[in-house]
């Protein structure tokens, strides 16, 4: 089914917060079929129950002494009265939790790979110039970083990989699921649309400040405008050349087709931003251009604008403890994402590092009992999605995964106690119901080449 | 010219407290006596006492048990069913030296003109009036070491509690530790090579020494050049001859042997810092009776440590050796129990756990006579919990420095108040 360019572009600029639409419509300056596709394949695994275990769905359910039937890389059945499907493997869940396997709406595992000399640097493109929309970040992407069976031993299941935050536009992100392979086309999510990350102010500014410009917030908010007109000149050209408009083929431009899909709402907006008052710009940009925010990144101060980031249907990626390591940083509280939640906004606890990525679950856990204790009313549903359905929404995968319901990806995670407590480890981790991870079993445990030669145990 | 080359006054800040000098701490400055009961009481010096009491009296603890009169004039604070313990150190920090991490003007924990800076104490950059210091306490971290930062030999740590108007009235002991490095960061510092490193260190500690021997010689300029000069070599003296903790950071297993090897050479007091590869050498460790100060949650591999692992706390206690769990990070000072926590999670005994917050870093800084446990006599810094302090769910519900209740205010609180409804009030309330 091929629908014509031209309907695409006009239909969505129609809509100021379309969902991304499917990666694989053709675009008018695409080729027939996307480059870089994802090659990923699900390992056949046997069916899995997993029985007398309390079940956090992320749907709303917390479940005790219940059960979950998952086979084919589908969840089959959850609840307290669960079939046995023949020949599946039964594992007795007692005092064990079940959850959603963890995603992280930031990371930079694979660009930013251990062992972090100069040679793994690969997350920044800089400081060449502040719109770099051009670069895939999965064009960096080292799937043999060591950092992510460290992850997976954390429960998490799918990242969404950015570049880094110096340009205004860093370029497009990948949104992977983590399992070994040896090219990140094997890692790549099916199906999921891409993301463009773009960064407010301080960090273009000090890493453009010197060389060129942005120097200012206006200066930030001067580039994006500038790109964005250029970009819709750009998609216009093409349909007059597709409407036959006009003989004139346009050359092609990685970064302006990147804006120009963003446009078009088939990529989302991933926006690392601090302060409320830049993200109310933001908001305002995105007005004047007719897309879609889909999640600001890093957003200290959304708490600020919790209202309007619930009318706006942004979504808003922060940390619970971090702060202070900047100036934009330093109005960091606990409860963000507990306010945020409360004024109707959609709230994802992220990591945006190697090591918190390993511990999601405590994050949400500190979130959501410092909300609790400062009587705002969020629940461990609530706390739950900040690190699984949320983050699937702002990967736009939320239909596919991000929470234990029959039909959805069997992205599960098994955890020895209850994952909000400090205590409490991933044992089995499940991705497309595949167990890539047993903490029980080292046969289960996959390692790196780096790991290759280093002292065990 | 009558003055000698070596220079004779001591610094102020250093005079504040003498090395060795019996601790002398400001009490609060209102007098008072309270009775904290009903709660589990973790002493960490002993044994847990259920139903137990502790009373302080003018900044120290006067009594602890199970079976104690409370005073009629004192003020009672009922714990039942809280959880009683010592005040926890953040072992590492720079609390009070930086506030906002990007923000040079606002960062006094480093001497960046040079590399071998041991004259340099940080205690005069020490900022009371830091935000950091009511976020970090309200989470139950009273007293802290803080550290300089770079170089070979970065300078001297203080040791502070987290209250007080003034520095006076703050520390705790100036200079509390000598801090230098002989992991990847030294490097630079010594023209590139761990070995040079080495060598260069040998030749500070033997100058030091030589220094001390000749001071006539050196007056008399009748002494060769020496490896830094002499102001810095006498502000090292102390931590060569074993008087002041040396605390070294090495984290590959040969960075740890270096530093043990050094120890060794020269009587050093050593503490060793980071040791993410410790593991590996934990009997080595445990017969050297040094102490190790790590972060439990490191395990990304580096070059500086390819194989850091999470339980690393959980192996080295197991081998005998005595762990502090510290925080490298000021502004994340506050999570360290739930450093704590995780590193129970990866099997470090929580006794233990509770002790290296708490007791191993006073015994490692030699103020275990005064701080570390709920001990009669010891300063009052005791907190209580709504539960288990390293869980996630649980609050410091009272935080006593030196035997007063402090405000559980923090401009982060203040944060909270102002936006919780939106569209906020920008007048005071």
């Amino acid at each position: 089914m091929q629908r014509r360019p031209t309907v695409i572009i006009s239909a969505v600029l129609l809509t100021l917060a379309a969902a991304p639409a499917a990666a694989q419509d053709r675009l008018p300056w695409g080729p027939e079929s996307p480059p870089y596709a994802s090659t990923y394949q699900r390992r056949h695994y046997p069916t899995v129950v997993i029985r007398n275990a309390t079940i956090l769905t992320a749907a709303g359910d917390e479940i005790p002494n219940g059960s979950i039937a998952f086979g084919d890389g589908k969840i089959l059945a959850v609840g307290t009265a669960v079939d046995e499907p023949h020949g599946a493997l039964v594992i007795d869940g007692t005092g064990k939790f079940v959850t959603p396997g963890v995603i992280d709406s930031h990371s930079h595992l694979g660009v930013y790979a251990a062992p972090a000399t100069d040679a793994e640097s690969d997350g920044n493109e800089y400081p060449v110039k502040a719109n770099t929309a051009y670069v895939w970040a999965e064009h960096s992407v080292w799937p043999q970083d060591p950092q992510i069976p460290l992850a997976v031993a954390g429960g998490v299941t799918t990242i969404q990989v950015l570049p880094g935050s110096a340009n205004l536009f860093g370029g497009r992100s990948v949104t992977l699921k983590l399992v070994p392979g040896r090219s990140v086309q094997e890692m790549k999510f099916p199906g999921a649309p891409y993301g463009l990350k773009m960064a407010c102010g301080e960090n273009p500014k000090r890493v453009y400040g010197g060389r060129g410009g942005p120097a200012t917030r206006m200066g930030n908010m001067a580039g994006y405008r500038t790109a964005f007109l250029e970009a819709r000149a750009y998609a216009e050209d093409w349909r007059a050349y597709a409407d036959k408009d006009s003989k004139e083929k346009p050359d092609r431009d990685l970064g302006k087709e990147t804006l120009a899909e963003v446009l078009m709402g088939a990529i989302a907006v991933q926006n690392h931003c601090y302060r409320a008052d830049e993200m109310l710009q933001m908001l305002d940009l995105a007005r004047e251009f007719g897309f879609g925010i889909r999640s600001f990144h890093h957003a200290i101060e959304a708490y600020k604008i919790a209202d309007r980031l619930a009318a706006a249907g942004a979504a808003a990626s922060v940390w619970a403890g971090w702060w202070g390591f900047k100036e934009e940083a330093m109005d960091g509280i606990y409860e963000n994402a507990a306010l945020v939640t409360q004024a109707g906004a959609r709230a994802v606890l992220h990591s945006d590092s190697e090591d918190d990525i390993q511990r999601l679950n405590q994050w949400a856990a500190k979130a959501m009992y410092a909300g609790q204790q400062a009587g705002i009313p969020v629940t461990r549903n609530d706390a739950i999605r900040w690190i699984t359905a949320n983050p699937a929404w702002v990967l736009g995968i939320d239909t596919v995964t991000g929470t234990l319901e029959p039909g959805k990806m069997a992205d599960v995670v098994v955890w020895s106690g209850d994952p909000f407590s400090v205590y409490a480890r991933a044992e089995q981790v499940y991705n497309d119901g595949w167990l890539v991870y047993d903490r029980h079993d080292p046969a289960r445990q996959f390692t790196t080449d780096f790991e290759l030669g280093q002292v065990t145990r | 010219m009558t003055a000698t080359p070596m220079r004779t006054h001591r610094r102020t800040t250093v005079a504040i407290l003498a090395v060795g000098a019996a601790l002398v701490i400001a009490p609060p400055a209102r007098a008072q006596t309270v009775a904290i009961t009903g709660g589990t009481v973790f002493t960490v010096s002993g044994e847990r006492i259920e139903h137990g009491t502790v009373v302080i009296v003018d900044g120290r603890i006067r009594a602890v048990g199970s079976d104690i009169v409370v005073p009629e004039d004192a003020e009672r604070i009922d714990a039942t069913g809280k959880w009683v313990t010592p005040g926890f150190v953040a072992f590492g920090t720079q609390l009070g030296l930086v506030e906002i991490g990007s923000v040079g003007e606002t960062n006094e924990g480093s001497r960046s003109d040079d590399a071998v800076t041991p004259s340099f104490n940080v205690l005069e950059g020490i900022n009371p009036a830091s935000q950091l210091i009511p976020v970090t306490r309200i989470d139950g971290t009273t007293t802290a070491l803080s550290v300089p930062g770079g170089g070979l030999v970065s300078g001297q740590a203080v040791l502070i509690d987290l209250a007080g108007d003034d520095i006076e009235t703050m520390v705790i002991r100036s200079p509390a530790a000598m801090v230098g490095s002989v992991n990847r960061d030294a490097k630079s510092s010594a023209g590139g090579s761990r070995a040079a490193v080495m060598d260069r260190l040998r030749r500070l500690f033997d100058d030091a020494m030589e220094l001390d021997e000749r001071r006539g010689d050196f007056a008399r300029r009748q002494m060769q050049d020496l490896a830094a000069p002499a102001d810095e070599l006498e502000a090292l003296l102390p931590a060569v001859r074993g008087e002041l903790p040396f605390l070294i950071t090495a984290n590959r297993r040969s960075d740890i042997a270096n530093a043990l090897r050094l120890a060794a050479e020269y009587e050093l007091d050593l503490v060793l810092v980071g040791a993410h590869e410790g593991w590996q050498v934990a009997e080595a460790i445990a017969v050297a009776g040094v102490p190790v100060a790590l972060y439990p949650l490191t395990d990304v591999p580096t070059y500086d440590a390819p194989s850091a692992r999470l339980d690393n706390a959980a192996l080295l206690t197991a081998a005998g050796v005595r762990v502090i769990i510290a925080t490298g990070d000021s502004h994340g000072a506050r999570e360290v129990r739930h450093a704590a926590g995780n590193a129970v999670a990866y099997g470090m005994p929580w006794e233990t756990a509770l002790r290296a917050l708490t007791l191993e870093p006073a015994m490692a800084l030699g103020i275990d006579g005064d701080y570390g446990s709920i001990t009669e006599g010891k300063v009052a810094n005791v907190v209580v919990w709504s539960g288990d302090p390293f869980e996630l769910s649980t609050v410091a519900e009272h935080v006593f420095i030196r035997g007063a209740l402090v405000s559980m205010e923090s401009r982060q609180r203040q944060l909270l108040e102002r936006y919780r409804t939106l569209p906020p009030s920008y007048f005071r309330p």
